[in-house]
């Protein structure tokens, strides 16, 4: 059952005119491989889509969890400054790593994972989405290899992060340990906020959790309550016994139906609150680019400027040093433009991001609400109908 | 600060610990007609409301409401009681509840919209039903309250003496029996293990409430005041269990007990300490021949064990071993098959039962938590709502602040209603409990009859010895011409001996048939009564079911519907 879930937001039928520009994505048919310990699951991502650069109205992949992961850092690393989607988190607990509930809550989120991306007009672009879409497996493998742990970044990456180290520790021996940041007031209340907000819906999402596991354990104390009800009905038997039984019985169609409603609640509530909060860390980590961004503007400004100072006494001096003194400065002074640019491109999009992500969860939080309230009312009205359905018999048992 | 639909619930937003949430501002029922429920839900409330009152259950009464006006504690529930007059054990013939709690429902009243109304409306009718007939039958309504600690008077080796508690037990009846209609008096413990006692002894093969558990060791550990009154608890639905029996109600004992101020008199085959003790310096006696060593009529109609005579309770044992292992059939049996197949079937139930008591313990349980944890759920939600609109930036926050706000709402209602609902629960699943108690009582009908059973087997193997011997010293005097003067004694003493017990012997018998006629008067009375009270409680249990979910899903309907403009195009 594939929806369209278009970039424009309305939704479309399978059939809407070619001229539309749409893309829309279906992660489906977890299937277990391997064996033992490399054992993992794979999806299958289905791909339609009239976009140019993709191949075929249609495409067919074969895709496993470390293939979003690469995805996603790779979307992390080129598109500063766009809360990135969410992952589902991997598995802590072994025994649930292949339980039917985990594969499927996984399957859902990391289907919406990746509509989120091409639905996101700027993401939807990225070269990597399409890699990701349509390279064939082996390339995928190759590519994924190639990023695990520290290896996942290029030599010249690896030697910035020693130069980074290095600064930050000449720092502290200079003394000069204070970190930079922006002094504005309006990203500080975000800041504030999104900080806050995860522990809000961190709080929130425990509580759906739990409540969860109490549909469950509802449902099995109604199932041996039933159980019970049944034995002493046998055992008394006549009218009185008939109405133990009747009642027993009941009971373990709405331990059933409390079940059922378990399940859903997981599906439609508490991963829709996880995600929420998943998210809420995905701007965390935006946050933590926009610093980084925010301070290699400011350092390599301070650079610059003493590397200006420098060249004007070289100048002076009349240095033959001059000339390499002048390229240098030339370099930093773009490296400082760049910088800059960087640390504007993230701010200007956060700020885009911010109101877009606002709108989004209204809309996500919106939808698990009415859920929520549908399947609560749906299980209560389930209740009542089942007991109520036992009080002629009851009644008729009193006047017998 | 936003437009709120509820507006009792305003100030209740800003809460952040879960007492709080006690005491949340919900939309009352009661008062507001902004809800779908409306005056005869809200009666159908508040009778459940007043179930919590006093009124503790108890399988032999019925579980009818007073009407949400009454607030009178002391008002005893009505007790329909129309005495059997031509059964001489007057058992008390329980009245038709299907009258009095439900009209007669008809096919639509599933289908009605206002399903609510119908529900409630039924029980409104028959709660008035029931109130009206209630003057009519006679009541006995014990409260017992105000413990007092209480010094002992007598001396002590302790300084400052022992100290005891006292309790006011407080009667109110319409039985003329009593000579008034309001009396009290002050009982110890003690008392109550007496009036047990008495009980036992009078009563025998009657099922008599069991008495509350002495609680040593809990009275020891427990904090004073917990346990004085988990104590007084426990008295007060043991004597009202008393005064519900159709037989005990009337006895003397418990006349005594109820309206006789000062120390309970111990009579003599009450206190087990001394009657021992009595047993031991009797013994040497009998075994020396000294004294009697038949059992007096009079105390064959009480069991041998816990007697005073220790000789008599080793003839009775001996004979029980003989009954086991004993290669010939003891002269009297237990031959009533369909006692027999009672018992095993009480067995059952019995354990049915404890089964069934123990699943509801737990369901109650998951009951509570789940309340409990959508209370806490919905408090979550509230502090998220405060906090997006403090911090509210753009509008689509509040908008989702408000959506969070709905949601809140409705789970710190659903949550309230869990809680209800569950507190009805227990009323209700509590006579499953009750009746595990009575099975005690059971046991002590069916274990009179087995100790009186072995009393008149005792007896009849002894009489069959002594007229053996009888018989042997006949023969042997009549071949001494003119007689043999000290056998011809000792034939007199024997014949004798032989009269008192078989005046004992037909004593015994009588006991034993009249303790054989008990036990089925009650076995019936216990068929008839737990029909009864299985039947309402699970009447009582599935109306309140019921109701609960009803309520609780107009609360969900309510969020679905403001929640609709968010629903997904598919179904």
């Amino acid at each position: 059952m594939e929806q369209q879930r278009s970039l424009s937001g309305s939704s479309q039928s399978p059939r809407s005119p070619s001229s539309q520009p749409y893309i829309s994505v279906s992660v489906t048919d977890p299937v277990k491989l391997g064996n033992g310990v490399q054992a993992y699951i794979s999806y299958r991502v289905i791909t339609k889509t009239n976009f140019p650069e993709y191949q075929g109205p249609e495409k067919i992949v074969i895709r496993r969890y470390s293939d979003f992961i690469w995805l996603r850092d790779r979307l992390f690393e080129k598109y500063k400054g766009i809360f990135i989607p969410p992952l589902p988190e991997k598995s802590a607990v072994e025994k649930f790593r292949f339980s039917a509930e985990f594969i499927e809550m996984r399957r859902q989120a990391l289907d919406i994972f990746v509509n989120r991306i091409a639905s996101h007009n700027m993401l939807q672009q990225s070269e990597d989405l399409r890699t990701f879409l349509q390279a064939d497996e082996e390339t995928m493998e190759r590519l994924r290899s190639h990023e695990t742990g520290i290896f996942k970044k290029k030599p010249a990456d690896l030697m910035q992060i020693f130069k980074d180290v290095q600064s930050k520790v000449s720092d502290v021996v200079l003394g000069k340990e204070k970190p930079v940041e922006e002094s504005n007031p309006e990203y500080e209340k975000l800041k504030h906020y999104v900080f806050e907000l995860e522990n809000h819906l961190a709080e929130a999402q425990k509580h759906a959790y739990r409540l969860v596991k109490r549909h469950r354990e509802l449902g099995q104390s109604l199932s041996d309550f039933g159980k019970a009800a049944k034995l002493l009905g046998a055992c008394e038997g006549q009218v009185l016994g008939k109405a133990f039984s009747d009642l027993g019985a009941k009971s373990e169609v709405l331990s059933a139906k409390l079940q059922k409603e378990a399940h859903q609640l997981l599906m439609s509530f508490e991963e829709p609150l996880k995600d929420y909060v998943r998210a809420v860390q995905s701007i965390k980590a935006t946050i933590g680019e926009r610093a980084n961004a925010f301070r290699q503007q400011c350092e390599l400004a301070e650079t610059m400027k003493l590397k200006e100072i420098n060249l004007d006494k070289l100048m002076l001096t009349r240095s033959d040093r001059v000339g390499e003194a002048e390229h240098e400065y030339k370099e930093l002074k773009a490296e400082s433009e760049e910088a800059t640019r960087r640390f504007e491109t993230i701010f200007r999009l956060m700020n885009e991001e911010i109101v877009r992500f606002q709108e989004q969860k209204t809309q996500d939080m919106g939808v698990a609400f009415h859920e929520f309230a549908k399947g609560q009312a749906r299980l209560a009205n389930s209740v009542a109908d089942a007991w109520r359905s036992l009080l002629p018999k009851l009644e008729a048992c009193s006047s017998a | 600060m936003m437009g709120s639909e509820n507006p009792g619930f305003e100030e209740s937003h800003l809460f952040a610990s879960r007492e709080e949430m006690e005491n949340l501002v919900l939309d009352d029922p009661l008062t507001t007609t902004t809800t779908t429920n409306n005056n005869s839900y809200s009666s159908f409330r508040s009778a459940n409301s007043s179930i919590s009152d006093a009124a503790t259950r108890h399988p032999l009464s019925p579980p009818v409401l007073s009407t949400p006006a009454e607030s009178d504690p002391l008002l005893s529930p009505p007790v329909f009681r129309n005495p059997n007059a031509s059964d001489n054990n007057s058992y008390i013939e329980p009245p038709s509840y299907a009258d009095v709690i439900f009209s007669p429902f008809d096919d639509n009243s599933a289908n009605e919209i206002n399903r609510v109304d119908s529900t409630s409306h039924d029980l409104d009718s028959s709660l008035t039903l029931s109130r009206s007939s209630s003057s009519t039958s006679d009541y006995i309504k014990i409260t017992v309250s105000n413990p007092k600690k209480e010094q002992e008077t007598t001396n002590s080796l302790v300084p400052g003496g022992n100290t005891y508690y006292t309790y006011l037990i407080t009667t109110r009846t319409n039985i003329a029996d009593f000579g008034s209609s309001e009396f009290s008096v002050r009982r110890r413990f003690r008392d109550v293990v007496t009036l047990s006692d008495r009980l036992a002894e009078s009563y025998r093969g009657y099922f008599i409430p069991p008495r509350p558990d002495k609680n040593v060791v809990e009275s020891q550990v427990m904090q004073k005041q917990e346990f004085v009154e988990q104590r007084r608890v426990a008295l007060e639905k043991y004597l009202r269990r008393l005064a519900e029996h159709p037989v005990i109600r009337q006895s003397d004992e418990l006349k005594v007990f109820l309206q006789v101020e000062g120390r309970l008199p111990l009579s003599t085959s009450t206190d087990v300490a001394s009657r021992m003790l009595d047993g031991a310096v009797k013994l040497p006696k009998q075994l020396f021949g000294e004294s009697t060593a038949v059992v007096a009529p009079h105390e064959v109609v009480q069991p041998a064990k816990g007697g005073r005579d220790l000789l008599r309770l080793f003839k009775e044992l001996r004979q029980s071993v003989a009954n086991d292992w004993g290669g010939s059939k003891p002269p009297v049996v237990e031959e009533d098959k369909v006692f027999l197949e009672k018992k095993e079937w009480i067995h059952d139930l019995e354990q049915q039962i404890s089964n069934a008591s123990q699943q509801a313990e737990s369901l109650v349980k998951a009951q509570q938590d789940m309340g409990e944890t959508m209370g806490e759920l919905g408090l979550a939600f509230i502090k998220l709502t405060k906090f997006e609109n403090e911090e509210a930036m753009y509008n689509s926050q509040r908008v989702r602040a408000a959506d969070m706000k709905c949601l809140a709402t409705a789970a710190v209602k659903a949550s309230r209603f869990y809680r209800e609902l569950n507190a009805q629960t227990v009323k209700h699943l509590d006579t499953l409990h009750e009746y595990l108690g009575l099975m005690l009582a059971v046991h002590g009908a069916f274990s009179d009859r087995s100790s009186a059973l072995l009393t008149v087997q005792t007896l009849l193997s002894e009489l069959s010895t002594l007229h053996a011997r009888a018989e042997k010293l006949e023969a042997a005097s009549s071949k001494i011409f003119g007689g043999d003067k000290s056998r011809i004694h000792k034939i007199e003493e024997l014949k004798e001996t032989i009269r008192v017990t078989e005046d004992a012997k037909n004593v015994a018998i009588r006991e034993y048939e009249r303790i054989k006629e008990n036990n089925k008067c009650e076995l019936e009375r216990l068929d008839k009564e737990r029909r009864v009270d299985f039947l309402n409680m699970l009447k009582g249990f599935v109306v309140n079911q019921v109701g609960y979910a009803e309520k609780i899903s107009d609360v969900w309907a309510k969020v679905a519907e403001e929640t609709s403009g968010y629903a997904k195009d598919s179904c």
